[in-house]
């Protein structure tokens, strides 16, 4: 009975605290004489369960944003706290841990192991988890199945479609169930048809889990049909931000949900 | 992560870039092969040697004598550290007490005696010993043609080459030292020799011996107490030893032959026992040295004390064996260094096949740190790499070495067997060696591995997928 109340307002809490906040986040770069300024001075926040696009022309510091978020990288100044845990405060082995459990990552160039099948390298976080190896094999099944890649699931990257092997890295950022998942122009090297079928895959994960998706790109009309937020960036400074009215009735209804679906798996 | 997923992965990884790291682990086989060769041939030298020596029964046999002997009877009465009161009879009943300490095998008397023999109506003048069924094991016995004696009381000889010469009346032509045993023997198996010899025979003791000749008796000088009788007995020659089995005795060496028993039954008369008239008022047997043999030479040194307590003089050849010992220490040391030196070089070969692999799995590197592994995991990832490759050069390295040691053992052999020697097995590979090197290369492995393990760990994830 006490467990159940805690779980409730941990979740509630989780819907009015921002999953995701930065504050005058700055990362830069000393190029011999010259400091470059990748990310300077961003203060972002994106609630729970939310849908946002970050946008800007090349160069203007969005992945470097992203893998500051990810843990991947530790910012020059400023601050990253995402689920109520400073990253700033966290050893190497915590952010590892971070990495593992709390956040997925999908890239613009799928960035699965070409030597592994498509099951081993969505079962790989799965390892550094240390779950069991039936329960991964049965949980990679499953993921791989959600993705539609059942079949193909002892073949190696190589032997995929961009489409399907974005697909299959969906279901590796997936497989930890994470409440965050940041995506890095993960429709950049398809076409738009493919493009668009992983951004419904996408968007049925945000609505269904209520996780929270921060999504890295270059096309405006794309972001426009499926996040609720997008945040403009220029020479790694915020310079604007729009809601999208289209979704965000859709949203404030699919973040209830979300709460109820993330409710019913904790 | 866990270790059957870490070797799982790291086995994965191994057969990727399958060409470089099987170079790199014939790189530490050879290395381990040259260890296990090295060393194996120190520890086959060592055991060889000291087989050898066990053999020839220099190392396992401890000398018996009185202390009232003669040779030494005024040193004795003048020594303080050996009061005439401990000093004792060499008889029968002392034989047994020796017998009976712990670790000996057994204890003989030395009968050896010089004689005339006669052959084909020739005599021939030379010294006779007798030797229990136990010596023919003895290293010098290995290349025998015959046999050896057929039971303890057998009226058989075995002679040693150089006798088997004069026999025949050849001379050993000079500059050609080397008369093969082989065309000695078969002339001279199954002839009969007649031993001249003199029974001691107490003054009331009747004849005994069935086939022996009396020829005449005679008054001992020391009067009446036993009386000498010359005898005849015949021998049958059923072996001919190639090697002398006596080289240690010097001038006293035998060149003949004859069983333990049978010469003790036959109450030779021997040089020595002109000492002993005095004591021989006693009806036992009365001996002037026996010999007994070790189970262990090891234990040599507690069984000589065991007898000197007894009040006898002893003999042995103890401080060659450690000195050897020594030796093959140091020389195991130098050629364990040697091969290890091999093993070094071959480890460099491992972090070079690591570093090369950090370069081209940087990207890898990196996305398993991304989707969440930790610098330990990626660290271990590495160092199970090395490790495994540590253990099949280590496993492949010993057949290796086991299979040069056969070829080299192979090799000599066919070389001995042109010298008209016996071969020999002087490579063992010990089952202890097996687990040390594979262990070693191990570890070595890990060592090696070390660096470009950590070098990985610390990558940094953000650089290594900014490259396409
Ligand atoms: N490791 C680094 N060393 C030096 N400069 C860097 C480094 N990483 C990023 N930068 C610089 O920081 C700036 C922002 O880079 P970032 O990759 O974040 O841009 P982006 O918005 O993701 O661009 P794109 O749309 O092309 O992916 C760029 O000018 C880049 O050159
Ligand atoms: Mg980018």
């Amino acid at each position: 009975m006490q467990n159940q109340t805690a779980t409730i307002s941990a979740s509630l809490q989780s819907a009015t605290t921002p999953a995701i906040l930065t504050e005058n986040l700055c990362r830069y770069y000393q190029m011999g004489q010259t400091l470059i300024r990748a990310v300077d001075g961003i203060s972002l926040s994106v609630s729970g369960g939310e849908f946002v696009a970050l946008l800007g022309s090349s160069g203007s510091g969005k992945s470097s944003v992203l893998n500051l978020i990810a843990g991947l990288d530790r910012p020059t100044s400023g601050s990253v706290v995402v689920q109520g845990r400073d990253l700033a405060q966290l050893s190497r082995e915590e952010i590892a841990k971070y990495r593992l459990r709390t956040v997925g990552m999908v890239f613009q160039s799928f960035n699965l192991i070409p030597s592994m099948t498509i099951a081993e390298n969505v079962e790989l976080p799965m390892r550094f988890a240390e779950v069991e190896r039936g329960k991964r094999d049965s949980l990679a099944r499953e993921a791989l199945t959600w993705v539609g890649l059942q079949a193909r699931m002892n073949h190696r990257p190589s032997e995929l479609s961009g489409g399907e092997q974005q697909r299959a890295a969906l279901a590796r950022a997936l497989i930890n169930r994470p409440q965050v998942l940041l995506a890095d122009e993960p429709t950049g090297n398809l076409d738009s048809h493919t493009g668009i079928e992983i951004m419904n895959m996408v968007r049925d994960f945000n609505q269904q889990l209520g996780m929270t998706v921060v999504m890295v790109t270059h096309e405006r009309a794309l972001a426009e049909r499926y996040v609720q937020r997008l945040i403009f960036m220029a020479d790694g400074k915020l310079i604007g931000e729009e809601i999208n009215s289209a979704t965000a009735a859709a949203s404030v209804a699919a973040m209830n949900e979300g709460c109820d679906a993330q409710r019913r798996m904790s | 992560m866990k270790l059957p997923d870490l070797t799982e992965l790291a086995l994965r990884n191994l057969r990727e870039s399958l060409l470089r790291n099987s170079l790199t682990t014939v790189g530490i086989s050879v290395g381990v092969a040259s260890l296990v060769a090295m060393l194996s041939l120190g520890i086959g030298l060592q055991q060889l040697a000291s087989r050898r020596l066990m053999k020839s029964g220099l190392f396992d046999t401890v000398v018996v004598t009185s202390r009232r002997d003669l040779r030494n009877f005024g040193r004795d009465e003048n020594t303080p550290a050996s009061p005439p009161g401990e000093s004792r009879i060499l008889d029968e009943a002392a034989r047994q007490e020796i017998e009976r300490l712990p670790n000996v095998s057994e204890v003989y008397p030395d009968i050896r005696f010089p004689t005339t023999l006669l052959f084909d109506d020739k005599p021939h003048l030379t010294m006779v010993a007798a030797l229990p069924m136990s010596a023919k094991s003895n290293d010098a016995f290995e290349s025998l043609q015959g046999q050896f004696f057929s039971s303890d009381m057998a009226h058989e000889a075995v002679v040693q080459k150089a006798f088997a010469e004069e026999l025949l009346g050849r001379t050993a032509k000079p500059g050609v030292d080397e008369t093969n045993v082989k065309e000695l023997a078969p002339p001279l198996l199954g002839k009969e020799l007649t031993m001249r010899y003199a029974e001691r025979e107490n003054a009331n003791g009747e004849e005994n011996s069935a086939n022996s000749i009396a020829a005449g008796a005679e008054q001992s000088p020391a009067g009446a107490a036993y009386s000498v009788v010359s005898r005849e007995v015949k021998l049958k020659i059923v072996g001919v030893a190639d090697l002398d089995p006596e080289s240690m005795r010097g001038p006293t060496r035998a060149r003949v032959f004859l069983p333990l028993r049978l010469a003790e039954s036959l109450h030779i008369m021997q040089p020595t026992d002109l000492r002993e008239i005095s004591r021989a008022a006693s009806e036992q047997p009365v001996y002037s040295s026996v010999s007994a043999r070790v189970k262990n030479p090891a234990q040599i040194r507690t069984i000589e004390d065991a007898i000197k307590k007894m009040g006898f003089n002893t003999f042995s050849i103890l401080d060659a064996t450690r000195s050897l010992q020594q030796f093959f220490a140091v020389l195991d040391l130098f050629l364990g260094i040697f091969g290890s030196l091999a093993l070094a070089v071959a480890s460099i070969g491992i972090v070079n096949t690591l570093v090369m692999a950090i370069l081209e799995r940087r990207r890898e590197i990196g996305i398993m740190k991304a989707i969440g592994a930790s610098e330990r995991d990626v660290e271990k990832l590495f160092f199970a790499e090395a490790g495994a490759m540590g253990i099949l050069g280590g496993i492949v390295g010993v057949a290796l070495g086991w299979a040069i040691g056969q070829v080299i053992n192979a090799g000599t052999n066919v070389y001995l067997k042109r010298q008209a020697l016996p071969p020999e097995h002087f490579w063992t590979v010990p089952l202890w060696l097996v687990g040390a090197a594979i262990l070693f290369s191990f570890l070595v492995s890990l060592a090696a591995g070390l660096y470009p393990a950590g070098r990985a760990a610390r990558l940094d994830p953000v650089q290594a997928l900014r490259y396409e």
